[in-house]
């Protein structure tokens, strides 16, 4: 496989929210706005790459019958390592994405990539499926993220352009999140389709 | 993929895996631990520099979570912690009040109200600006819509009375301190004042 097609995959064929439908609560809880979206995304990554990365290298010498606690504690590792970085360095960020930060543990894509490619392939192919897995993740929250701001609230990225005229509030909460999420998804597997 | 699982490469794995593991998270967090301190700190020193005029010193009474800020000897005012139930969830409010009794300034905390209703309550100009400089004994605090002075968020009644009644908790503890003696001594005056209300009240309080 060559290395390019490990990036992408995660970006488009393999797109975590459009495509797998995984890690929905994240998805649709955190981007009220893009910002929002960018950083959980972000966040993701780094935890992410990291298990990616460890689990690759520890994989051959773990036990059969124990590999989910053993991949379990490894995320947990990583998740708990972010959460003092981004309470020593981003205090306000950690404040505003709260509970899902720790919620990353239970993330279906990382305990995904784990089970379904880092636990048979090397450390570099994983670091980069990592990367591809959580970038594809990161673009979709800040799109859904993007769209919901621009509708809900009247800005986008914190940028307003209404003049504090109240945007469609529906989008800030959660219908408004299913609703975005479901459009865009059809737009994406349009476009996909097309391409194939 | 992986070995073949035994008692013994079990136990030793697993038992390594959370040895390592803990020893990082042991690490970082003794490397983290004075910037998570000093940002703690430092969101203190904002919420409060926010809701009073200018201080230098802080002081923290734990038991009735409230700040005492000192400006050389004089006491500016207090930052009182208020936290009542909103519509969504707690609603905190840190809540100044000068020594005179008079609101200086709020802000929130932290809040869990609805995004675009609620929720405006830490970002409406026109809500927020009305607490500046209130005083509760020239105006009624409770939202208009209860006969009160408090011109409340359009569609979002329930915060708006949850937060008159954060302010009105934080003023119940401004009296509870300002009886305390010597606490408002270089205010003799309106120490008086406000210290004989409160004993009135205070006295009805405890029947």
């Amino acid at each position: 496989m060559s290395k390019i097609k490990l990036l992408t995959d995660g970006l488009v064929k393999n797109n975590p929210t459009f495509v797998l439908l995984l890690g929905m609560c994240p998805t649709l809880a955190t981007t009220t706005s893009a910002i929002n979206g960018l950083s959980m995304g972000l966040a993701t990554l780094f935890v992410l790459v990291l298990s990616n990365m460890a689990i690759s290298l520890i994989a051959p010498v773990v036990p059969d019958k124990v590999h989910i606690p053993v991949y379990i504690v490894v995320i947990a590792t990583f998740v708990t390592l972010l959460q003092f970085l981004m309470q020593a360095y981003t205090p306000a960020m950690y404040e505003t994405l709260g509970l899902f930060i720790p919620l990353i543990v239970v993330n279906c894509i990382v305990l995904g990539r784990a089970e379904a490619f880092a636990s048979k392939h090397g450390v570099g192919e994983s670091a980069l499926d990592g990367i591809g897995v959580g970038l594809g993740f990161t673009c979709s929250l800040t799109v859904l993220g993007l769209v919901r701001e621009i509708l809900g609230s009247g800005s986008a990225f914190g940028w307003s352009f209404t003049g504090g005229a109240d945007g469609m509030l529906a989008f800030v909460m959660a219908p408004g999140a299913f609703l975005c999420l479901g459009y865009l998804m059809v737009l994406f597997n349009k476009f996909l389709k097309k391409n194939s | 993929m992986a070995a073949k699982s035994n008692l013994t490469n079990m136990v030793l794995v697993l038992g390594l895996v959370c040895l390592v593991c803990s020893a990082v998270l042991g690490g970082a967090y003794v490397i983290t631990k004075a910037p998570i301190e000093a940002a703690a700190a430092a969101k203190t020193q904002a919420a409060v520099a926010q809701v009073l005029p200018h201080f230098e010193n802080l002081d923290y009474n734990a038991d009735n979570r409230y700040y005492t800020a000192f400006d050389g000897e004089t006491v500016v005012g207090y930052a009182i912690e208020s936290t009542v139930v909103g519509f969504g969830g707690p609603l905190s409010l840190m809540v100044g009040v000068t020594s005179d009794g008079v609101v200086y300034n709020t802000s929130v905390l932290s809040h869990s109200e609805t995004p675009g209703l609620g929720a405006k309550c830490s970002t409406d100009a026109k809500f927020m600006d009305q607490w500046r400089g209130f005083d509760p004994a020239v105006k009624k605090l409770s939202v208009k819509k209860d006969g009160g002075d408090v011109d409340a968020i359009t569609a979002s009644t329930i915060t708006s009375r949850a937060y008159t009644l954060a302010v009105e908790n934080a003023l119940k503890v401004f009296d509870t301190i300002s009886v305390i003696p010597g606490v408002t001594g270089n205010l003799p005056e309106m120490a008086d004042q406000v210290g004989h209300d409160d004993n009135d009240e205070g006295g009805q309080d405890n029947e």
